[in-house]
């Protein structure tokens, strides 16, 4: 047992001699007074709005060279508490914001759809919104009910308090009915989509720039999920990424945020998503 | 420095080190308690422990299916691994040839303890739970139910755990075995019993505080464990009624909503905290105490 103890007192030490020399290396650096952007930034939040931040900073970064930035999920939830303390320059979010989180800064820098997720299997290409519902709801439950394959439906559904989660209940589920109890839980974009991508019988719901070849996003309503689709708003499952600053950004900060939503900035967001210029 | 003083600088020090450890356990649990209570009080410790619906946009805080999900998965887990724990102890402390043990199996052994859990959690969620996946829908019963069709759930979470606390049961039943004195087993021998009486009926019954201290090690190991959990066990927050249903740990609740809560959502996690905290306290007490019932 001793054995055991001991090198774990030895982990936890190292451990806790790493984070402190970390900590130290981390400073901010000042901006400098010249043209030329220099300085930091972390943003923080949505898992959603991560991928596009990524994409988003690399280009930035790639144009700016001195300047560096940190992207990191969380969620949304966190994104929001992150920005309002300041612990995170920038926090980012996947649904709109509840009243009593109002009290920062937003900008909306792109609109993204919710696609719903099936099996490449899965021989059901269209759903009406009517019937997601009744399928998140718990009350069909069988493929062969939508003229598939016989089979239980396998319901994957998101954490209580995730944006898309949030934003799907709000547009398909509606006020009065919630998800079933049953539904499988995954806690991430991407592990909805490889578990719904190893499951035959499985059905999900995921940001649209989180499709790939693994899966088969649906048909709602015969309208398919895309780019297009949302901004001539046919396809009506969409919801706001938000970037959130604690008070009026400036710096770096505010040239980083005006850049995003400029030509440029949303010409990337293009790539996957919806801008919203 | 006189010699005396610079002793007395020493033990200060390590006093002040030893300290730090009481100090730190005090904080967390004095901010989990601050924080979790509020739930509490304003729902009732009825209404927030016994309570069978999880739903925080609903305000409905109940943690029992959670509490249940984490008694049944951890209860699995022993199940399946304290049987091949032991057992294996027993072989390598008594009749394992030395070079297998030190040149296959102890490494063996090293190499699952320092696996990432979140490996195991990949390993189980791609090849564990497709395996009883495929198994459940060729049984009737099971095949049309959406929620115990699915291969994620208690069976999986069990299997996957049995395996994460197997390092924990085998080193620490292994020096139990090891440190029961020579003359028992002489005395045994020498009595005409063979090398299997003797292990059977002296030495595992000589060792078996320390065994027993190896289950409850591996019983809190087991209780803590979150990322391999959240993988593969569903985290559907229901009451289980089978054990293939889906299921929800205590750890997993606050690992998989922490970060999207706000307000009281946050408080009702911090509430799941208080009561892993209170578990894994009584864990730990009772292997403690199992322990001293050894050494005194």
């Amino acid at each position: 047992m001793s054995k055991l103890f001991k090198s774990k007192f030895f982990a936890i030490v190292l451990v806790m001699m790493i984070t402190v020399v970390a900590g130290c290396g981390q400073e901010k650096e000042a901006q400098s007074e010249e043209n030329e952007l220099e300085g930091t930034i972390q943003i923080a939040g949505s898992t959603s709005v991560q991928p596009l931040s990524e994409e988003l900073v690399k280009a930035f970064m790639a144009e700016n060279n001195k300047v560096r930035i940190n992207v990191a999920g969380g969620g949304s939830g966190a994104g929001v508490k992150a920005a309002a303390a300041g612990t995170a320059d920038i926090g980012a979010s996947s649904r709109e914001l509840k009243e009593e989180e109002k009290n920062v800064k937003e900008y909306v820098i792109a609109l993204d759809g919710i696609a719903i997720i099936v099996h490449k299997d899965n021989p059901v290409n269209d759903l009406s919104q009517e019937d997601i519902k009744k399928i998140f709801a718990g009350e069909i439950t069988n493929w062969s009910e939508l003229g598939g394959e016989d089979g239980a439906i396998h319901v994957y559904n998101r954490e209580d308090g995730s944006g898309t989660r949030g934003a799907f209940t709000e547009l398909i589920m509606g006020k009065e009915v919630s998800i079933t109890d049953k539904a499988i839980i995954q806690n991430s974009t991407g592990a909805v989509r490889t578990a719904v991508a190893g499951d035959k019988t499985g059905i999900g719901y995921i940001s649209l720039g989180g499709i790939n070849e693994e899966i088969k996003a649906l048909k709602v309503d015969g309208v398919e999920a895309t780019v297009e689709n949302i901004k001539t708003k046919t396809y009506k499952i969409y919801r706001p990424f938000l970037y959130l600053t604690q008070k009026e950004p400036e710096g770096v900060v505010k040239a980083y945020i005006d850049w995003v939503l400029s030509l440029e900035g949303q010409g990337i967001v293009a790539e996957h998503f919806i801008p919203v210029k | 420095m006189q010699r005396s003083q610079r002793e007395k600088v020493y033990k200060a020090l390590l006093f002040c080190s030893a300290l730090m450890a009481l100090f730190v356990i005090i904080l967390i649990g004095g901010f989990i308690f601050k924080e979790g209570l509020p739930v509490f009080m304003k729902y009732g410790f009825k209404e927030i422990f016994w309570g069978t619906e999880w739903r925080p946009s609903e305000q409905l805080y109940g943690q029992w299916p959670m509490v249940l999900g984490s008694i049944y998965i951890t209860l699995g887990a022993l199940c399946l691994g304290v049987p091949l724990g032991v057992l294996t102890a027993i072989f390598l402390a008594e009749l394992a040839p030395r070079k297998l043990v030190s040149l296959l199996i102890r490494p063996a052994i090293e190499l699952l303890a320092g696996i990432p859990s979140v490996v195991y959690g990949l390993f189980g969620m791609t090849t564990i739970v497709p395996v009883i996946r495929a198994i459940s829908k060729k049984v009737p019963a099971y095949a049309e139910d959406p929620l115990l069709s699915t291969g994620y759930g208690i069976v999986a979470g069990a299997i996957i755990l049995s395996i994460m606390i197997l390092p924990t049961i085998i080193n620490v039943a292994e020096d139990a075995i090891r440190s029961v004195p020579q003359d028992y087993k002489e005395g045994s021998l020498a009595l005409g019993a063979t090398h299997w009486q003797t292990i059977y009926r002296v030495i595992v019954p000589a060792a078996k505080s320390g065994i027993m201290a190896g289950v409850v090690l591996g019983l809190g190991r087991a209780l803590g464990e979150t990322m391999a959990i959240i993988m593969i066990v569903g985290n559907s927050p229901v009451i289980p009624h089978s054990l293939l249903s889906s299921v929800r740990s205590m750890t997993g609740n606050i690992a998989i909503e922490m970060a999207y809560s706000s307000g009281e959502h946050t408080q009702a996690l911090f509430a799941t905290g208080i009561i892993l905290f209170v578990f894994i306290m009584l864990i730990n007490s009772l292997a403690m105490f199992i322990v001293n019932k050894e050494a005194g």
